[in-house]
């Protein structure tokens, strides 16, 4: 039950609390760049977490596992950034082979993964809190994924509807998506008394 | 022979000053935004990460100039990402012993420098198709560049937010400090407002 409980709180606080966008500016590029439309924002939210997810939790292997004993931790960097575009390949090649309809719907999102700092992010900062645990590490990365495509979804949502707004001709585009992120953030800043 | 060094020199100025105003990777390209939300909350560590951004796009970018003939299409992405690795690696242990307090400060986004995609979009667009020598310049240039925007964001939000810039007190003690924009929100909106500046300016010249 207590195991249940800390794995509930990490989840609660790694979608919530200390969403990676919002809190960490973690992954602004997509944000910024895929939020146009909701549909887009959710396949990318979709390709992100499943990368996520996976790096998350090899990365924790292969530091606890194979760097630690080792002593190589001076590598960590390098080995996170081969793992990630790793992981990336994989999910491509699987996805070309059993749901060619997926892959094209992700299309170029995909690759683009490798460089969103979204991922690299989170596994630097699991190193960094120092999650001792397996099951730990890999909801933080999985929940990781669901804050990012739950910040962008309403993102596109906010971003729809502004289309019909008549914003001053210098803000349209990034500034005004900014400022919106900026107003965002303040309303999410409301989680952050909810988990100590 | 005196007309063709003329070229050469104006086309390394035009490369250098590029990056500050007309590229400004920043403000024009909005390359580099997590680095640029995330530690511009005062002018010190702003300064810190532009000064070791420009070390390793200056480094990277001779290495990729110097194996361009060498790079195959498809592991292009992948090499030019394990060199950014290499030379972050080398600017984190720096900046871990000789300045570990700082280093505490930027914490992960020393090692997000390797995902910064000023630097990849470096490597591809110019490093990896110019000569060593404009490489390292376009590299002086966009790093200067984004070290000025990180520090003119940084500048706006301390003075507001603590009313010091570099930690020295500027207003008198009856300013009551707008503690927002030293958080998250703050910075997305000073960033923002900015870059609606940046376009406001730039139309009127045109």
């Amino acid at each position: 039950m207590d195991t249940l409980n800390i794995l509930l709180m990490a989840f609660i606080s790694i979608v919530l609390v200390n969403n990676l966008v919002l809190t960490k500016f973690l992954g602004i590029c997509p944000y910024l760049g895929v939020s146009g439309r909701i549909d887009m924002a959710f396949g990318m939210g979709l390709a992100v977490t499943f990368v996520v997810t996976l790096s998350g939790t090899m990365t924790w292997m292969i530091d606890h596992w194979i760097l630690m004993p080792m002593n190589l931790e001076v590598t960590r960097y390098v080995c996170y950034i081969l793992v990630i575009a790793g992981a990336v390949q994989l999910v491509e090649m699987y996805m070309r082979k059993f749901s060619p309809s997926l892959y094209e719907s992700f299309g170029i999102f995909l690759p683009l993964i490798t460089t969103n700092c979204a991922i690299l992010g989170l596994c630097l900062f699991i190193n960094l809190w120092g999650i001792d645990n397996l099951p730990e590490a890999a909801v933080l990365s999985f929940g990781a994924g669901i804050g990012f495509t739950m910040a962008i979804c309403i993102m596109a949502g906010i971003r729809e509807n502004l289309n019909m707004a008549d914003v001053p001709k210098c803000l349209r585009g990034a500034p005004i998506t900014l400022i919106t992120a900026g107003l965002l953030t303040l309303a999410f800043m409301g989680f952050a008394g909810m988990i100590k | 022979m005196t007309s063709d060094a003329l070229t050469t020199t104006s086309l390394y100025k035009r490369t250098l000053l590029a990056g500050l105003w007309r590229e400004n990777p920043v403000f024009r390209l909005l390359l580099g935004m997590c680095p640029t939300l995330a530690v511009t909350a005062a002018v010190k560590p702003a300064l810190t990460m532009g000064l070791s951004v420009v070390f390793v796009l200056v480094c990277s970018n001779i290495v990729v100039s110097l194996m361009r003939n060498l790079l195959k299409p498809h592991l292009r992405i992948l090499m030019f990402t394990l060199t950014i690795a290499t030379f972050v690696t080398i600017a984190d242990l720096f900046l871990k012993t000789f300045v570990p307090k700082m280093s505490e400060t930027l914490g992960p986004y020393v090692p997000l420098i390797i995902v910064n995609c000023i630097i990849i979009c470096r490597a591809e667009a110019c490093a990896s198709k110019n000569n060593v020598i404009i490489s390292i310049i376009d590299a002086l240039g966009m790093g200067a560049g984004f070290t000025l925007a990180l520090c003119i964001l940084a500048a706006i939000r301390e003075f507001i937010s603590t009313g010091a810039v570099m930690e020295i007190k500027v207003l008198p003690a009856w300013f009551v400090p707008w503690a927002v924009l030293s958080m998250p929100a703050g910075a997305f909106i000073t960033l923002g407002l900015t870059l609606g500046l940046v376009n406001l300016i730039s139309k009127k010249r045109a």
